[in-house]
C-alpha cells in the first residue's frame, strides 16, 4: 500500500489521475473500518487532510458551497440558520467523536443508502462539485448523484471537492429511525423541506431504497394539495386526509430490503409515519412564521 | 514510513509505519502507550479517544499518515494537558509528558485507592472519588471525552453530559457513576478546587 499525501487540490486531482484505483481519505470513518477488517485492501490512500479548502464553506445568495471534509460538528455549529435540515441530520450522525472527522464528502463518496445526508440533501436542492485532471469541474445534480447501492456518479479520476446546498427558504426536518439516538446506523431516515418561494415540497428517502430517493409523486401530489386549497396564502393545518395521502404516497416511494436492522414492510411503514410528522413539523414552523410576520406588518 | 507528529507536548517519530496502519496502533504498538484502548476498531465504542489538533476523535479511524505534522493528546498525557490548560500555556518551557513518563503512567502514586501523590487532571480525581470506574477499560476514552466537554462546556447539563459521552461505551454499564463523576469535576472547576 503506497500513502499519497497531496499538499494540494491540483496535486490530488493528478494523483488521482495518475492512480484512479486510489481510495480517496478524509475523516476515514468509513475507509479506516474497512481497513482495520481487512474488508478492503487498497492499492494507493490519498489523504486529503491537508488540503484546507476542503474544510471551509461559503455561505452564497442562493446556496452555500460546503467544503466536502466540513466536519458534521461544524455544519451543526454554523450552518443551522442556512441548512437546517443538513443540520439536523447531521447531529443524527454517530458520536462527537465521529462528527468531528466525518464529513458530507465522505457520504457521497460511499454513496450508502444509509448516508445520514442523503435525505437532507435530496429535500434541500443542490448540486456535488466534482473536478477531475482532465476534465475539470462539473456539478452534478444531487439527484442524479446515486447510481445504485454504494455506487454514485464519480469517474474513476474525480474527486468530490464540495457540495452547494439550496439555503433553506423555509422550515426544513429530518427524521431517523434507529435503536438509540447515537451510534446508530438508520434503519430507514427521511428528510423534508419547505420551500415557499416556489411552493413546493421536496424530500427524501433513506436506507429504504438501493439508493436515497426522493418521493416524486408524494411530492407532485403534495404540491397540487397545497396549491389547491391555497394553503400557502391561508396557512391553515392540512388536511388529515391530505397528509395521510402524502404519507402514503412517501411509503410507495420505497423500495426496502428485510434485513438485520428492520423488515421491508416495517420500513415502509416507518417512512410514513416519518413523512406524516416532519410534515406537520415543518407546516406549523410555517404557520408560525406567518402569524409573525403578518403580526409585523 | 515513518511519522512524525506531537504526543503530549513532546516530538515523537514512529519507524516501520504501514500505510494502513491508525494511528491507535501507531500509539500502542510503536510508542508503547497502552492508554487509548483498542476494542472495536470501527468507532463505536470510543476506548480510542485522544485530542489530535484539540478534537476528540476515535483514533482507530485516524490513518497514521494522516497525523504527520499534528498534535495529538493520549489519556497519558492528560494531567500534564490539563495542568497547562490551567496555568494559561506552559510556564516553564519544559511541559509535556516524555515517552517514558507517558509509557509507565499509572494512576496509583503513594494510595493506590485515591491517586494520591500523583498529579492527577481534575477529571481524572473526579473518576476515583465518583467510583467511576469498574474493569476501566473504557475510561481513558471517557476520561479525554470528559476533559474536552468540560473545556467547552465548565457547566453542562445532564443532557450535555449524556450527548458528549454518547460515543463511549461502558460494558460495566456503570454509566450513572460516570455522570456523578463528570458533574463533581464540573462543580469542583466552578468553585475553583
Amino acid at each position: 500500500m503506497d500513502f499519497l499525501r497531496p499538499a494540494s487540490w491540483e496535486e490530488a486531482l493528478a494523483a488521482k489521475a495518475e492512480h484512479p484505483t486510489a481510495v480517496p481519505i478524509a475523516g476515514g470513518t468509513d475507509v479506516m473500518v474497512e481497513i482495520n477488517f481487512d474488508h478492503r485492501r487498497p492499492e494507493y490512500l490519498l489523504d486529503l487532510n491537508r488540503i484546507g479548502d476542503l474544510t471551509e464553506w461559503e455561505i452564497g445568495e442562493e446556496s452555500v458551497r460546503l467544503g466536502a471534509s466540513v466536519p458534521y460538528t461544524k455544519i451543526m455549529e454554523n450552518l443551522r440558520a442556512e441548512l437546517p435540515g443538513l443540520a439536523l441530520a447531521s447531529h443524527t450522525v454517530a458520536s462527537p467523536q465521529i462528527r468531528n472527522r466525518g464529513g458530507v464528502g465522505g457520504n457521497l463518496g460511499t454513496a450508502s443508502p444509509a448516508g445520514d445526508a442523503h435525505p437532507a440533501l435530496l429535500a434541500a436542492g443542490g448540486e456535488v462539485e466534482v473536478e477531475s485532471a482532465a476534465r475539470g469541474t462539473r456539478l452534478i445534480p444531487i439527484d442524479e448523484f446515486y447510481k445504485g447501492v454504494k455506487r454514485n456518479a464519480l469517474e474513476p479520476d474525480e474527486l468530490i471537492r464540495a457540495v452547494h446546498v439550496k439555503k433553506a427558504d423555509g422550515p426544513q426536518q429530518y427524521s431517523k429511525v434507529g435503536t438509540r439516538n447515537a451510534m446508530v446506523i438508520a434503519v430507514c431516515a427521511f428528510g423534508l423541506a419547505l420551500h415557499p418561494e416556489s411552493r413546493t415540497v421536496r424530500t427524501g428517502i433513506g436506507s429504504a431504497a438501493p439508493t436515497p430517493v426522493r418521493a416524486k409523486a408524494a411530492e407532485e401530489f403534495l404540491n397540487a394539495a397545497l396549491e389547491e386549497g391555497g394553503f400557502w396564502d391561508n396557512g391553515k393545518i392540512i388536511t388529515p386526509s391530505v397528509a395521510k395521502q402524502f404519507a402514503d404516497l412517501c411509503s410507495a416511494s420505497c423500495n426496502p430490503i428485510d434485513d438485520v436492522r428492520g423488515t421491508a414492510s416495517y420500513r415502509r411503514h416507518a417512512v410514513g409515519v416519518m413523512a406524516r410528522r416532519t410534515l406537520t413539523w415543518t407546516w406549523e414552523s410555517y404557520r408560525g412564521t406567518r402569524r409573525t410576520t403578518e403580526g409585523a406588518a | 514510513m515513518r511519522v512524525n507528529f506531537t504526543v503530549n507536548g513532546r516530538p515523537q517519530e514512529a519507524d516501520d509505519v504501514w500505510e494502513g496502519e491508525s494511528l491507535l496502533y501507531v500509539l500502542r504498538e510503536r510508542l508503547g502507550l497502552p492508554g487509548s484502548k483498542n476494542a472495536c476498531e470501527q468507532g463505536e465504542c470510543g476506548s480510542c479517544t485522544v485530542r489530535l489538533d484539540g478534537v476528540p476523535v476515535c483514533s482507530c479511524l485516524v490513518a497514521a499518515g494522516q497525523v504527520e505534522g499534528r498534535d495529538v493528546v493520549t489519556v497519558e498525557g492528560l494531567a500534564d494537558f490539563a495542568k497547562q490548560r490551567s496555568e494559561g500555556g506552559c510556564a516553564t518551557g519544559a511541559c509535556g509528558t516524555t515517552l517514558q513518563d507517558a509509557q509507565q503512567w499509572q494512576a496509583k502514586g503513594t494510595d493506590s485507592q485515591t491517586g494520591e501523590g500523583t498529579e492527577l487532571s481534575p477529571v481524572q480525581q473526579a473518576f476515583i472519588d465518583a467510583g467511576a470506574v469498574q474493569c476501566g477499560f473504557c475510561t481513558p476514552g471517557l476520561l479525554v471525552a470528559s476533559d474536552e466537554l468540560l473545556e467547552r462546556n465548565p457547566n453542562p447539563s445532564d443532557a450535555d453530559i449524556r450527548e458528549a459521552l454518547s460515543g463511549n461505551l461502558c460494558r460495566c454499564t456503570g454509566y450513572e457513576k460516570i455522570m456523578d463523576a463528570v458533574r463533581l469535576a464540573a462543580a469542583r472547576q466552578s468553585e475553583g478546587v
